[in-house]
């Protein structure tokens, strides 16, 4: 292990370039979301993820949000384990039937002020299952929602820019 | 004792049934087979229901290839193949839920798929009307004694993962009972394949399971080609495994490091999890789509394999094989990831066999089967690899078998590299024939053997897609393995196997 750790140490991080002038987009994200949420909301913000019944396709890609290229934690995000937790939920999938009255619970759960993303096609519009009679189809028929972000999946790289859009958007609650 | 082809052979064959025959049977010969299945003779591939009829897909030896038994449901029943046999027992419930055709004579006759939430009763046969009356509470099953408490978690869990319930009973920090309830995730794929063109249906199908989009896509084409007899070009066939093989590899890499976090050593994590990144970077450098999404269709490929792929990929290569041995040698060396490993959730192989327990979960408790290799289909019948089995049964073996995996994969994407054919990669198709015909294909996805069985119309749309994922034979299994560990460790346990949620309740 620590021939891991030495390797790495010398090699730099991974972690895209910090900001600068005409860096990568990720780079200008990551600038932009930092500011953003520092000014909006201290130096943290928590996401409670919530998986409507997604294929599990939106939750590969918000969990590569963790790995050392993107390390969301940087910027004062976080996943939390509870929606008492949270300030943010990330909601993907169409919303199954099913699992309706689950979301409907932890949107409750959760305190305000809070904020609804839904993540993924699936999750705007019902995406592919929009008129199945075991969807809802998409999260705002169940709860109200803040911001879409579009993709199936969305990548990494639009989740991020989604998060930093919510904090752009100038809530008078 | 009938043999498989013998029992076969007193039904009446179906005509056109590709590539694998299907007869037709009484309830007696149906019965026959699942007492026979029940003693060992046969693996269970997937039970399912047509409009009035059930399938059952059987496997007496792989070098034979499968044999399918219809049973026509006259009155709406058909004789319970899971009193004999329980691993049929959930896709007995899942036919009832969505059919309405009973199981005569069912050990477990409660709902499996539907909460009493969908406002209708058996969507796909014969609709019950509205208003549908309340479902009663689900009835879990008990398990009682003195200092026994209960444990319920999720559907809405701790970390970002699918939807599901788990009920533990508990001893103090032992797990005496773990019932599962699924269903959370069910979005109706079934209905909504009927009547689908293809084009529509393969998007559907790479939408059963996130982490499995090039395996399902893959499978149902396989199927759609079988069905109308179509030959796909030699360089989409390549690629196909070369996008396959990429996605074994970016769930093996994730996982591994996934499994390593859930005992708490973060370092496998975030090292696993940069190998999983280059691959999904090196797939959209490849093929536009980090996960491959839509780009295996019926008739050949979506996008084509440029030099920039090709480099990129040669560059994931180097990258892998230098870093993964390194990786490795921590996972083995490393005493406090071992104690956590080594003896937990063990899947005796007995049970493994009984419930066919495909992909690594199968591998790591002694089952010998690989689709790849088992009913070889191209490009795997030309190129080199082994499939190693171990006997442990425990988290440990089957991190072994997704290393062994890994190293594997990238030989076969480095054979592909090297050989990859020239040539189109898609073919038209030439729809609507005229008639009826039907195909099945056998995949192996990265968590094992996925099977879609699919019959199209006389104007070429899906009457029926039935797709079976391998979850459906490991989910219960995981419920024995966690006896007898402690609570703390069924993260680890539940890692280890990772049955997909979506891909279970379709």
């Amino acid at each position: 292990m620590h021939r891991i750790l030495f390797d790495n140490l010398a090699k730099g991080t991974l972690t895209e370039p910090p900001p600068a002038p005409d860096e990568s987009a990720l780079a200008e994200l990551a600038a932009a979301l930092e500011r953003n949420a520092r000014r909006k909301l201290g130096r943290s913000l928590s996401i409670r993820q919530v998986d409507a019944g997604s294929c599990n396709g939106c939750e590969l890609e918000i969990n590569a949000l963790g790995n050392p290229f993107y390390d969301l934690e940087r910027f004062g995000l976080r996943f939390v384990a509870s929606p008492r937790h949270a300030d943010v939920l990330l909601v993907t999938g169409p919303v199954t039937r099913n699992m309706q009255i689950a979301l409907e619970r932890t949107y409750r759960a959760t305190p305000d002020p809070k904020w609804v993303v839904a993540a993924g096609d699936c999750a705007l519009d019902g995406g592919m299952f929009a008129g199945s009679y075991a969807c809802l189809g998409g999260v705002s028929a169940a709860i109200p929602v803040d911001l879409h972000i579009r993709g199936c999946p969305p990548s990494p790289t639009q989740l991020l820019k989604g998060l930093l859009a919510l904090l752009q958007v100038d809530k008078a609650r | 004792m009938p043999t498989l082809a013998e029992l076969m052979q007193r039904g009446r064959a179906v005509p056109g049934a590709r590539p694998w025959p299907r007869v037709q049977v009484d309830a007696e010969l149906w019965q026959t087979a699942g007492q026979l299945l029940a003693e060992g003779h046969w693996t269970l591939l997937g039970l399912w229901a047509d409009s009035g009829a059930v399938h059952m897909a059987l496997l007496a030896e792989p070098q034979a290839g499968p044999g399918i038994l219809s049973l026509d449901c006259a009155n709406g029943k058909f004789p319970s193949i899971g009193r004999l046999h329980p691993p049929t027992v959930r896709l007995e419930r899942t036919i009832q839920d969505l059919y309405g055709l009973e199981a005569e004579g069912a050990s477990d006759s409660r709902p499996w798929l539907d909460h009493g939430s969908w406002g209708v009763r058996h969507p796909l046969g014969e609709w019950t009307p509205s208003p549908v009356a309340p479902m009663p509470a689900y009835n879990f099953l008990e398990a009682e004694g003195e200092g026994l408490h209960r444990i319920a978690v999720g559907p809405v869990h701790a970390s970002v993962i699918e939807p599901g319930h788990f009920r533990f009973t508990v001893n103090g920090e032992a797990v005496v009972r773990l019932e599962e309830r699924l269903g959370y995730a069910h979005k109706g794929i079934d209905g909504l394949m009927r009547e689908a063109g293809l084009e529509q249906a393969v998007k559907l199908a790479g939408r059963t399971s996130g982490d499995s989009t090039v395996a399902y896509a893959l499978a149902f084409s396989r199927a759609a080609e079988t069905a109308l007899q179509i030959e796909v070009p030699a360089r989409a066939v390549w690629l196909r495994a070369l996008m396959a093989e990429m996605e074994r590899l970016a769930n093996h890499f994730g996982d591994i490091g996934a499994i390593c976090n859930d005992a708490s050593f973060v370092v496998m994590h975030a090292q696993c999890g940069t190998l999983r990144e280059r691959v999904l970077r090196a797939a959209e450098a490849c093929f536009g789509h980090r996960l491959m999404r839509d780009r295996i269709l019926p008739g050949g490929v979506a996008a084509d394999l440029g030099a920039d792929g090709i480099a990129a990929l040669r560059g994931l290569l180097q990258e892998a094989r230098r870093h993964f041995p390194t990786l490795i040698k921590l996972y083995d060396n490393t005493a406090s990831l071992q104690d956590r490993t080594v003896g937990t959730g063990r899947l005796t192989p007995e049970l493994a066999r009984q419930f066919g327990c495909g992909g690594y979960v199968g591998r790591a408790s002694g089952r010998d089967f690989d689709a790849r290799r088992a009913f070889p289909y191209a490009p795997y019948d030309q190129l080199q690899f082994d499939v190693r089995v171990a006997t442990e049964g425990d988290v440990n073996a089957r991190v072994w078998i997704r290393i062994w995996e890994v190293e594997q994969s990238l030989a076969l994407v480095e054979q592909i590299l090297d050989r990859l054919p020239a040539g189109p990669v898609r073919v038209g198709l030439n729809q609507g024939s005229g008639n009826a015909t039907e195909g099945m294909a056998i995949v192996e996805g990265f968590r094992g053997d996925i099977l879609v069985w699919l019959r199209l119309d006389a104007d070429g749309k899906v009457a029926r897609c039935h797709m079976r994922d391998p979850s459906w034979f490991q989910w219960p299994v995981l419920e024995a393995a966690i006896e007898g560990n402690i609570v703390a460790d069924f993260p680890l346990c539940n890692k280890s196997f990772n049955c997909s949620y979506s891909g279970q309740d379709l």
